[in-house]
């Protein structure tokens, strides 16, 4: 374990996916990268839809509007600087989600359904 | 010119504005400064394209000779066509581009938040619909205009020259048209000279945030009202009117 154990999951695994990202984005030469969330009706969650180019907020709106709208897709959009996107590392995946594996009774399944109700 | 030759020939204009605009942006395909831009140019070419179809085939109603929107874009000559001079220019470097959809797209803004409120059902019905379009093609052109005017040296000589060259072209907008005088007092028609102005205060605060020097005014382009254009227009339509010319009515 060592180094990954305790607080070097927290910080360190950031500061390396942190690194990661920033020298991917010198190698290209199309603007910044940034993620795109689209809300498909009013009210209802925005869900990643992929990602742009561009240099500012608005030019990554407008550029996720003309890609990602153009179908009728939309009703809102965020955008976030891809390089803000703290991720897991896939060899942390067992350490991070096995654990849940054996836990069902986190599932509201051992209840009984009451007559009439539409969902749970 | 009576009512109708009026209406005619002012749906014919509003449609090959859209059309030769759109034709001129869609040289774009594949040739963007990076693909978002190339889908974003592409889409407004695409919008102008289906103002031109919309206005088009009115105009062709209008006419009454059995004319469809297609009959128009692709059979008429070029004395035939009456589109403003800027919209047939040469696309030239994405400066250029940049600076001509920002004059084009600010002069359409007042022109169709004024022509939403026609008296004629479908020219305000067709006009709607076109300002919501023109809002997005204004915002992003002014966007790019401001990134260039305060990006590099390089960007900002690029951008001051294109408004530069570009400036005698503008003109013509605000001219009074013989069909303008037939069918504004019926509120058919806008009355350009109304929004001279407010067009030129949007046009400054646009030069203003782009750190762009307000081209002097001098002689103006003209010609177009009356069919006379650049020698640019007869290329243009020799590509984007080969095929039925070519294949007369062909279809697939």
């Amino acid at each position: 374990m060592g180094a990954r154990s305790g607080l070097g999951f927290s910080t360190k695994t950031s500061e390396i996916i942190l690194v990661k990202k920033q020298t991917n984005m010198t190698q290209d030469t199309q603007l910044d990268l940034w993620e795109v969330f689209i809300q498909g009706k009013a009210g209802g969650d925005h869900k990643h839809a992929g990602s742009v180019h561009a240099s500012d907020g608005k030019m990554a709106l407008q550029n996720a509007r003309d890609i990602y709208t153009r179908r009728n897709e939309g009703s809102s959009i965020w955008v976030i600087p891809s390089k803000y996107v703290v991720a897991s590392l896939s060899e942390d995946a067992d350490m991070l989600f096995d654990p849940a594996e054996d836990k069902i009774y986190r599932h509201p399944t051992f209840y009984v359904m009451p007559e009439g109700a539409q969902q749970i | 010119m009576t009512t109708q030759e009026a209406l005619f020939k002012y749906t014919l204009r509003l449609g090959d504005n859209g059309l030769i605009q759109g034709q001129r942006l869609s040289e774009w395909c594949s040739r963007g400064p990076i693909l978002e831009e190339d889908l974003a140019i592409t889409n407004l070419a695409l919008d102008n394209i289906g103002r031109a179809q919309a206005f088009l085939k009115y105009a062709g109603e209008v006419e009454g000779k059995q004319k469809t929107e297609d009959d128009l874009a692709f059979k008429r000559g070029e004395r035939e066509f009456y589109n403003l001079l800027m919209t047939e220019l040469p696309i030239g470097d994405f400066a250029y581009t940049v600076a001509k959809q920002v004059l084009i797209s600010a002069y359409e803004y007042f022109l169709y938040t004024e022509l939403s409120n026609s008296t004629d059902e479908i020219i305000a019905g067709i006009s709607q619909k076109a300002i919501k379009e023109v809002r997005y093609h204004l915002a992003h052109a002014k966007d790019w205009s401001e990134r260039l005017g305060n990006g590099t040296e390089e960007s900002k000589a690029r951008l001051q020259k294109a408004y530069d060259e570009l400036w005698s072209y503008t003109g013509e907008f605000f001219e009074t048209t013989e069909e303008e005088k037939v069918l504004a007092p019926s509120k058919v028609a806008a009355t350009t000279k109304n929004f001279e102005a407010k067009w030129n205060d949007m046009i400054n605060e646009i030069f203003t945030i782009s750190s762009i020097t307000p081209p002097t005014a001098g002689w103006m382009q003209s010609g177009s009202q009356n069919g006379i254009h650049t020698e640019h227009l007869g290329h243009l339509l020799s590509e984007m009117q080969y095929l039925q010319r070519a294949y007369p009515d062909a279809k697939w």
